[in-house]
């Protein structure tokens, strides 16, 4: 209903505009009637040029203050992450430099220069070294960037296998995850989709008679240990998903048919995290807004929202289907000694199966 | 002057050649400026389908699982009890990005003005072939009615995104908007490519081949540039989306494995084996990206054409202009894997790719300082068409600079199918094209319409859809840089993104207000139709060959001979001329230096 009214206040908003400049055009019928921009309506519009160009400054300086707080460009959780963030950092402020002078000048000749009946322009078709100038800045700018981009790039995907390298598969289906790891041998068995086999509980298709396969563990949660290298092979059994790790600047697509790679290096525990300053903040800030929604909740007669607690997540990134908005695992990081713990907790592969 | 005050009292007594029955008059006419007009009105018809799917979709992120009573009168089964069902969501998605990309931003865009203008400003009395140009515009028009149709069958349209990826758009039991939805989807896809493809090499012939005397290439003016070298991409990108469709079609249809491999679904195993949902990724995208400056490029042409006019000045560094228009385009073709950084190709492809992307910002950072530069020193018009062409270079550099971000693949893996990227190619080429749209819709309406639109409800349709772009796309940065991803029905699964998924409801309020006034302009263009001023024989004092042409639409375009030209558009204001324009038409004076070459 109330999105009913909302329209109808804008229409009638509509017709209200279209009455006053219906009014305006016949307060104006003596002067000349032509439909082009007279001294009058330049004057107008040059300023509103330069009201406008204050608009961008303000919404961007309020998008920063309310939303700058930039999950992604502090606090990263992998070790591979701060390269990411220092390149985010450097082209941000590059960008930013540049939108603000760009953006002035443009609204700002723009109002500087309005029309003005009997004046002429400045004939000035043409400057090479102006041109030269404006082709050459970039030029070099962007020689900067895209040499440190690379080496960034470079060094993320072309990474190599340490000694104690942990090798996890991350496992998509809509519309969830699974993890596998390799267990004491560290290699994976053999998989395919075509041995999956519900009956028995072969739920990732993993090969039954590989030796390899035996002491693989799946589990529901994603579970690293701290400082350790950890090698993620991805698959998916049905449509194209990606798995999106934000927190340790990760994210590769998950590719029914092949197995795609990325690796990354965990960095801070779960609790380190949710002990930094920053994230005490940010939670805070949304058990508030929580809190608020619940208040509204519970007039209702609705159940509350539960207070939020901070937790590594793999997203799903890849639009993959109706419930793509809820495709996320649980990621906690921990010393080597709690996952070490927890590993043996988990039911080695053989053991899982059921037998008919 | 001499030249258009003689074509003016021709057209008081202008005759037909032809006799025109309606149907040949107005459906199935040969006539570019009719055609265009045709173009025109479905581009603006599916537009406005379109901007109400994306209100849908606002509505939904900013006030999810709240019952709509605008939700159930719109989506009716889809939203019971007026709750949006998610995968009516995707779906919108998609067919608000199919409707926008394809049928408003480039058959809607170019369709209208490359047909209106090449002909005119080239000086040619119609395209090169007249019926292709119809049969053209009568396929757009079949696949846009099979676009809508595909709207309202059982399962719903197409909901894979606009990118439509397999396996989701391949496999019916994935998704229901792969059954029947896709398959018209695609229908009309080839249908729409065919459209393009006639459309393109008739640009490309006329524009080669129908100049009139003195019209030498270097003395085009940057709208026919924009258009030809548009056409051009066209016709090398397009036939690589055909055969990708093709391909797709005969995956879901005959059980070929072009995209598919290994796939285990509701509890059964497929038969395909072999093929990659990668290879068809490259497919897309060896068209997607060259599509994105299919849009872009006439949106700049006619800035181009549109602020040089208005700026009473000569456009700055044509040549340069010209060569970025020609490097933007080449470059445009190798950049695809750009949107593939995470897709699990080779990291070294990634690098190839970083490289010749991040290229791209260089002839688009000329364009705009030539854009400004245009305007030091001009005696600006502040005509509606005005307004949004510098609109325009604003959301254009505004979108364009975090390009910088999402073309390096390094900075690519985190900000990947997050809001940010929304937010980017929305500003970039969005708002940028649509606002060209919007320029050349007010500066070539009375070459159209034969009327004035009103200028008032101009101002206010340009001041309001600028403050509610930047409203809407703005913040919408902040949102991905926090990691949300896009495409997703509701952020409500994830507290982790509280505290920015509350920017929501500002974004979907800035749009509604957006959208409620794009009314102004559609009632603005046909009350104008009717009832708009008469306009004169060159209301904008403009330089180019079309405002030569009489008023009254005449098949030929010209009464008596083709007018020659002597020079390039953009004498404005030049030194030794009492006028502050000199038309293409006017010869040199005695002495007179053609200054540009």
């Amino acid at each position: 209903m109330s999105a009913v009214l909302t329209i109808l206040v804008l229409l009638s908003i509509t017709v209200a505009i279209w009455q006053m400049v219906k009014i305006f055009d016949l307060a104006n019928a003596k002067r000349e009637n032509s439909q082009v921009a007279d001294d009058k309506d330049n004057r107008v519009n040059g300023i509103l040029m330069l009201v406008f160009l204050a608009f961008i400054y303000v919404i961007t300086i309020i998008s920063f203050v309310n939303w700058g707080h930039f999950p992604l460009v502090s606090n990263a959780a992998s070790e591979h992450g701060p390269q990411i963030d220092n390149l985010m950092i450097i082209s941000m402020v590059i960008i930013f430099i540049v939108q603000t002078i760009t953006q002035f000048l443009l609204h700002y000749f723009a109002f500087k220069y309005k029309g003005e009946k009997g004046k002429k322009a400045l004939f000035y078709a043409d400057n090479d070294k102006l041109e030269f100038i404006w082709t050459i800045i970039p030029v070099i700018v962007l020689a900067g960037l895209i040499i440190y981009g690379l080496f960034t790039w470079s060094d993320i995907m072309n990474f190599e296998q340490d000694d104690d390298a942990l090798v996890v598969e991350l496992y998509a289906q809509q519309f969830n995850w699974k993890a596998r790891y390799a267990g004491e041998d560290n290699v994976l068995g053999k998989s395919n989709v075509r041995l999956i086999n519900l009956d028995n509980a072969n739920i990732l298709g993993i090969d039954e008679a590989d030796p390899y396969a035996q002491d693989d563990v799946i589990t529901t949660e994603l579970h690293l240990p701290k400082g350790r290298q950890v090698i993620f092979k991805m698959r998916s059994q049905d449509v194209l998903h990606s798995a999106y790790m934000p927190h340790f600047r990760a994210q590769m697509n998950c590719v029914p048919g092949m197995v795609t790679e990325f690796s990354f290096t965990p960095s801070m525990t779960t609790d380190e995290m949710r002990n930094t300053p920053e994230m005490i903040d940010k939670v805070a800030g949304i058990n508030k807004i929580r809190a608020e929604k619940s208040e509204e909740l519970l007039k209702k007669g609705q159940e509350a929202l539960d207070r939020y607690e901070f937790d590594y997540l793999l997203l799903c990134n890849k639009i993959c289907g109706k419930s793509h908005y809820n495709m996320q695992m649980k990621i906690v990081v921990e010393s080597e000694e709690e996952y070490q713990a927890w590993m043996k907790e988990q039911k080695l592969f053989k053991d899982s199966l059921v037998q008919n | 002057m001499s030249a258009h005050a003689e074509t003016h009292a021709h057209d008081d007594h202008g005759h037909h050649h032809h006799k025109e029955t309606f149907i040949t008059k107005y459906i199935f006419s040969q006539d570019h400026k009719m055609i265009s007009k045709q173009y025109l009105i479905t581009g603006l018809i599916m537009g406005i389908i379109g901007i109400i799917m994306s209100l849908l979709m606002r509505m939904q992120l900013a006030w999810p699982d709240e019952p709509n009573a605008i939700f159930s009168a719109l989506l009716g089964k889809w939203a019971p009890d007026g709750v949006m069902d998610a995968d009516i969501y995707l779906a919108l998605v998609t067919i608000h990005g199919t409707i926008m990309v394809f049928f408003v931003l480039t058959a809607g865009l170019s369709g209208t003005f490359s047909n209106l203008l090449i002909p005119l400003q080239c000086g040619a009395r119609d395209m090169a072939s007249g019926f292709l140009n119809m049969v053209s515009y009568w396929l757009f028009f079949l696949s846009s009615l099979i676009m809508v149709i595909s709207l309202f069958v059982e399962m719903g349209p197409a909901a894979a995104g606009w990118t439509i990826y397999p396996p989701l758009s391949a496999l019916p039991m994935a998704q229901p908007g792969s059954g029947a939805g896709m398959t018209l989807w695609l229908v009309s896809m080839a249908i729409f490519i065919a459209s393009s493809l006639l459309g393109s090499l008739n640009y490309i012939v006329t524009v080669i081949n129908l100049r009139t005397k003195g019209m030498s290439m270097t003395r085009l003016p940057l709208t026919i540039w924009a258009f030809f070298i548009t056409a051009v991409i066209g016709v090398i990108s397009f036939p690589v989306l055909l055969s990708a469709a093709l391909m797709l079609i005969m995956d879901r249809s005959f059980g070929t494995s072009f995209f598919l491999s290994d796939i285990f679904i509701q509890g059964e195993v497929l038969h395909y084996q072999g093929g990659s949902p990668v290879l068809f990724e490259h497919l897309f995208w060896f068209l997607g990206h060259p599509e994105v400056y299919i849009v872009l490029l006439p949106a700049l042409g006619i800035t181009s054409e549109v602020l040089a006019t208005n700026a009473r000045k000569p456009i700055f560094g044509y040549r340069a202009m010209v060569a970025s228009i020609l490097a933007i385009a080449f470059l445009s073709t190798i950049v695809w894997g750009h949107h593939m950084f995470v897709s699990g190709m080779n990291p070294f492809l990634g690098s190839v790719f970083t490289f010749t992307t991040l290229l791209i910002a260089i002839p688009s950072a000329v364009k705009a300082f030539n854009y400004i530069t245009t305007l030091w020193k001009g005696n600006l018009q502040f005509n509606p068409g005005m307004l949004f062409s510098i609109g325009l270079v604003s959301t254009f550099i505004t979108g364009g600079l975090t390009g910088i971000i999402l073309g390096d693949s390094a900075l690519d893996i985190n900000v990947h199918d997050t809001y940010f990227v929304v937010a980017h190619f929305h500003l970039v080429m969005g708002i940028s094209a649509l606002y060209g749209l919007f320029a050349g819709v007010y500066h070539w309406y009375p070459k159209m319409f034969k009327r004035m639109m009103n200028k008032n409800l101009g101002y206010i349709h340009f001041w309001v859809t600028a403050i509610s772009a930047y409203g809407v796309f703005f913040p919408m940065h902040f949102i991905g840089m926090a990691g949300l991803p896009r495409r997703y029905y509701t952020n409500s699964a994830f507290p982790l993104f509280d505290d920015v998924s509350n920017v929501n409801a500002i974004i979907t309020i800035f749009a509604l207000v957006g959208g409620a006034f794009q009314l102004v302009f559609i009632w603005n263009f046909f009350y104008s139709m009717f009832y708009g001023k008469k306009t004169v024989q060159n209301p904008w004092k403009s330089n180019t060959l079309e405002w030569t042409a009489p008023i009254k639409h005449i098949h030929g375009n010209w009464e008596g001979d083709i007018p020659h030209v002597y020079r390039w558009a953009y004498d404005y204001s030049k030194p030794g001329h009492d006028d502050d324009f000199v038309p293409q038409n006017v010869p040199l004076k005695e002495g007179e230096e053609e200054l540009h070459h």
